[in-house]
């Protein structure tokens, strides 16, 4: 008795053994296959929601776009420009033009607070004023439905994600800012990305009702190429008319996302790690059950000649196999569950909410598919182990 | 009690399998602490002392400022006992990720406000006596190691001094602690009068104010009178409870009470399939000893209280290790190093847990416990 | 049912008693109109081929099933019509059973074992030590009071069972096929201390068997057949 092929036949026959007798212990093998399961879909549910938040920044910029702000800001909230700043950074150069003038939008970020559907309760909401090349600077930005405001009206449009969470943001609902009644003449999309939470009007029409003077809080640029962002933050930087930072917007709302994904993806993994240890205690039980409800076949087979080594083989290759079933549907459940799930948080720099959806990628899912194989093998190891060990003579003699 | 040994040696019949289910129950146990605390952290913060206290804000949102005056017209409203102010100052101390809060306040009205925060008096007496002194909680003071006598330079995102600099210093004179675990000593407290005179814009503007209402007085009712006092003028407020600004605060994060509450609803239903299975498991294989049992003269509610009581006494073992293993583990701090400052465990929570526990002994037992009630005697003592 | 308390004193008293089984459609009448009388004291042998049904009526006398039809007094009592909460209570206070196999508890020890009827009692943990100490001591198996029923003869496990029987001082105690799994030299003395467990402390036994060499032992042997008992072995 030797070989691979040999070697590969008695685990086969082992295995065999066990897998026929699971419907019997059926009990035991979908409370350890749930549990897995269950670890499985906490994960991916937990990580698909700092994946959603991730994926909604990072779609919020793009490589040739720029935003400027007063130096030592760290978020538009506090940041502020006067006009005649505003034009000297959209005349700099690196700044995309078009025959109407530079690609570029001074804008005004202020939070109004509007009852969040799902709660009920007053959320910090976006409201930003732009100026008109706002709609070329962002790119993929699209009215879909109503119209876009007219500049210098009193009228506002609304991003998909903010009016799908918030109170009273359909198209031809009235916004309240202070004393002002805005009518929502809008919907737009921006892609997923952190604008789909915003409520835009006319930057003059904002300055108005904050009594802001000629002043915005910061400028949104569209560059020439993305090579171009040096060129134009030196520039910018050098000019001392002006007290201003330039970032990259991938990189100011990637910055944005770090903390809330730390700290979710902390949480999450420590969380399913817990899990996966309980998961771990009902994988050795089940296998365990299973190995002594096998105590005098495995002996019996043992007499004839089987290796122990395709003992343990088989064992764990059982143990995997129900673990691998409990990973799959926990996979399977989280997607259906979790993907595209719409939600908003608080983004803690702009101190107001964010949008997004909740992403179940690829990536999760091989990795709770991972996470359940490994509890898998660590839950046959030790079965495995005492089931090659059994003394053959006393085993045949059990029963 | 004499019925103990026999479920204590049933439950000893299988040591591994005891065991292994018992070590599941404490992670379930475990976990549900530890959420327990994140939910705590989350959205706690809500003291006792908060109940008489009011949140006034600018209505359209909390960054727009209200006029230091307001002070004075609250105070004349009825119901209203004393106001206070604080202002937002959007500092960092040398890494911006290492967020607290510093906020200008007036230390008298401050500390009155707020009994919840406890200062030596020869700090306090240093805090009035000093322009650019400031009190830090101790959980701040412990992270970036201050001192008392300290000098330290914050960096403010939002308000810059009359020359134009954002970095301000202030004397840490003062290091306060929480009155009770749901007071956060992470926020730094500094001088209002010296903030108003050194800064450059917003003179005279503040960023909310804090309310205490009289015994005798509705807090509901005073919240609307404060609303209706500043109606229709440049500076319309929203006025709401102390802890209803708290809770609102959380739930811009999310229904963080639905995520944790769902969590846990998956993780005690996968307990209750492993425990009940091993619990079932082990009923069904000494049919024949419950049998005997009944035989003997045990009646089937002995015979159901001896199967719950095992489920039990497995469940409520697991419960107690579990959530003392939480305690422990909660009590060395918050895993995210610092970004929840109220994370604990709460006793409410413990108490909670160790019903939860009864009742997974119940549900966990029940459907065993019926079966071997309902077992035939004379059936059961044939299969041996 | 004023004839309830017949006044012939049998200790156990069975009167037309039927029963049948109901196996999917189909009936499987085991007992059918069969009387039976054991005075106090008696040491009953019960035989007859295996499937006959002894221990179906060993069981309805134990208050372990309900019979089809007819009536089983034990005591003066009509214990076919108890509720089984009632039944389980009575069962407490007035019968011991031994198995063919013993049925210890694994999980307990010998005494433990011994004591477990005495759990449904009031006694107090005193005097149930000192009960289980004296039914130790009939049996002869104070020596091994502290070990487990795995650590015991198959002979010293059915000693711990009668013990256990008798622990309660039940009014009868029912033996089904004591010696059944016994060598011929443990099953004697397992006889023997049946025997003089009837004489010296006039326990009423009523055992089944199908070992003639144990019926010997009996005071008086009946034959199952059929159904219904008669007084010589019917082939
Ligand atoms: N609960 C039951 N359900 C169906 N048939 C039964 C049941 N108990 C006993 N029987 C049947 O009744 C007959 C008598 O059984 P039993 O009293 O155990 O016989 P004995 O003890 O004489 O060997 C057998 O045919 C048996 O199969
Ligand atoms: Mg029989």
């Amino acid at each position: 008795m030797s070989g691979p092929v040999n070697w590969l036949s008695q685990i086969a026959a082992v295995t065999k053994f066990g897998l026929l007798s699971m419907p019997q212990r059926r009990g035991s093998v979908a409370a350890a296959a749930f549990g897995i399961a269950g670890v499985v879909a906490v994960l991916v549910g937990v990580l698909s929601i700092a994946a959603g938040f991730r994926r909604a920044m990072a779609a919020s910029g793009s490589p040739d776009a720029a935003l400027v702000l007063r130096s030592g800001a760290d978020s538009e909230m506090v940041s502020g420009f006067l006009r005649d700043s505003t034009r000297i950074i959209a005349d700099a150069p690196g700044v995309a033009r078009t025959p109407e003038g530079p690609l570029a939008s001074a804008e005004l970020f202020v939070i109004i607070n509007l009852p969040k559907i799902s709660t009920g309760t007053d959320v910090n909401v976006p409201l930003r004023g732009v100026e008109r090349p706002a709609l070329k600077v962002r790119e993929g930005l699209r009215i879909v439905k109503g119209r876009m405001f007219e500049w210098g009206r009193d009228e506002v449009i609304v991003g998909i994600g903010a009016a799908r969470e918030f109170d009273g943001l359909q198209v031809g609902d009235r916004l309240k800012v202070g004393r002002y009644l805005w009518p929502v003449v809008g919907i737009f999309s921006a892609g997923g990305g952190a604008a789909d939470s915003e409520i835009w009007s006319d930057a003059t029409v904002l300055q108005a009702a904050y009594h802001r003077g000629d002043s915005f809080q910061s400028v949104f640029v569209k560059l020439k190429s993305p090579d171009a962002f040096n060129e134009f933050k030196d520039a910018v930087t050098a000019d001392p008319r002006l007290n201003a930072q330039v970032l990259r917007q991938t990189d100011y709302y990637a910055e944005n996302s770090t903390a809330v994904t730390k700290l979710i993806t902390t949480l999450g993994y420590l969380i399913a790690s817990l899990m996966a240890v309980g998961a771990v205690f009902g994988a050795l039980n089940t296998m365990y059950s299973s190995v002594s409800a096998r105590t005098r076949e495995i002996a019996t087979l043992r007499a004839l000649g089987f290796g122990s080594a395709a003992v343990v083989a088989s064992v764990m290759l059982e143990s995997i196999a129900l673990a691998l079933l409990g990973g799959v549907l926990g996979a399977a459940l989280s997607y259906v569950a979790f993907n595209g799930f719409h939600t908003a948080t608080m983004n803690w720099q702009s101190f107001s909410q964010i949008t997004f959806s909740l992403a179940v990628t690829p990536q999760l899912l091989v990795q709770g598919v991972v996470w359940a194989t490994l509890i898998g093998a660590i839950g046959g190891m030790l079965p495995a182990i005492r089931a090659a060990r059994q003394p053959i003579a006393a085993a045949l003699w059990e029963l | 009690m004499k019925f103990l040994h026999l479920i204590w040696a049933n439950l000893r019949r299988k040591k591994t399998r005891t065991v292994l289910t018992l070590l599941s129950i404490v992670v379930a146990f475990v976990l549900y602490g530890f959420l327990s605390a994140i939910k705590q952290a989350l959205t706690g913060g809500v003291s006792l002392e908060g109940a008489n206290r009011l949140i006034v804000r600018h209505k359209v949102s909390i960054i727009q400022l209200l006029p230091e005056s307001y002070k004075q017209r609250m105070e004349k409203i009825p119901g209203v006992a004393s106001a206070t102010h604080q202002t937002w100052f959007g500092g960092i101390y040398q890494d911006p990720k290492k967020f607290f809060m510093q906020n200008p306040v007036v230390p008298e009205e401050f500390l009155k406000m707020h009994p919840e925060i406890i200062l030596a008096p020869e700090q306090r007496q240093a805090w009035l006596t000093t322009r650019t002194g400031a009190i830090v909680g101790r959980k701040t003071a412990e992270r970036f190691e201050w001192k008392i006598g300290d000098k330290v330079p914050i960096q403010s995102s939002i308000w810059s001094k009359k020359d134009g600099s954002y970095l301000w210093e202030f004397d840490i004179v003062g290091i306060f602690e929480g009155r009770d675990k749901n007071t956060d000593t992470t926020p730094m407290f500094f001088r209002y009068d010296f903030f108003d005179e050194a800064r450059r814009g917003g003179t005279g503007q503040v960023g909310w104010y804090t309310v205490r209402v009289q015994d005798t007085a509705r807090p509901a009712e005073v919240a609307k009178l404060v609303d209706a006092e500043f109606e229709n003028s440049s500076y319309e407020t929203k006025t709401e409870a102390e802890g209803a600004f708290v809770q609102a605060w959380a739930k811009q994060i999310g229904d963080i009470a639905l995520i944790t509450a769902s969590i846990l609803g998956a993780v005690f239903f996968t307990i209750l399939l492993v425990t009940g299975n091993t619990i079932s498991q082990s009923v069904r294989e000494r049919t024949g000893e419950l049998g005997l049992l009944k035989a003997i003269g045990f009646t089937n509610a002995q015979m159901l209280a001896l199967v719950l009581a095992e489920s039990c006494l497995l469940a409520v073992l697991g419960g107690v290790l579990g959530l003392g293993a939480a305690w422990l583990l909660t009590s060395h701090g918050d895993p995210t190093g610092g970004m929840l400052p109220l994370y604990f465990f709460p006793a409410r929570d413990v108490l909670a847990g160790l019903a939860m526990s009864v009742a997974l002994g119940l549900v966990t037992g029940l459907f065993p416990a019926l079966q071997a009630m309902r077992l035939r005697v004379a059936d059961s003592l044939r299969r041996i | 049912m004023s004839e309830q308390a017949t006044g012939n004193g049998a200790l156990v008293d069975i009167r037309g008693v039927e029963k049948v089984f109901r196996r999917g459609a189909e009936d499987i009448q085991v007992l059918k109109d069969l009387n039976l009388e054991v005075p106090a004291g008696e040491f009953l042998a019960l035989m007859g081929p295996s499937g006959s049904g002894k221990s179906t009526l060993l069981n309805l006398i134990g208050g372990l099933d309900h019979p089809t039809r007819g009536t089983v007094s034990i005591a003066g009592e009509r214990i076919d019509q108890l509720s089984d909460h009632r039944l389980a209570a009575w069962r407490a206070r007035h019968v011991g059973f031994v198995f063919q196999l013993y049925n210890l508890l694994p999980v307990l020890t010998a005494e433990r074992n011994v004591e477990l009827p005495l759990l449904l009692t009031h006694l107090s943990k005193a005097e149930r030590r000192a009960h289980v100490a004296t039914a130790l001591a009939a049996v002869g198996l104070e020596h091994r009071a502290k070990h487990y029923p795995r650590q015991l003869s198959g002979g010293e496990q059915q000693r711990a069972g009668i013990a256990r029987g008798i622990v309660t001082d039940p009014t009868l105690l029912l033996c089904d096929e004591p010696t059944g799994d016994l060598d011929r030299k443990a099953g004697d003395e397992i006889l023997g201390l049946l025997q003089a467990l009837n004489r010296e402390h006039g326990k009423t036994i009523i055992m089944v068997t199908h070992d003639p060499h144990a019926s010997a032992r009996a005071s008086r042997t009946v034959y199952l057949n059929k159904g219904q008992l008669t007084r010589e072995p019917n082939d």
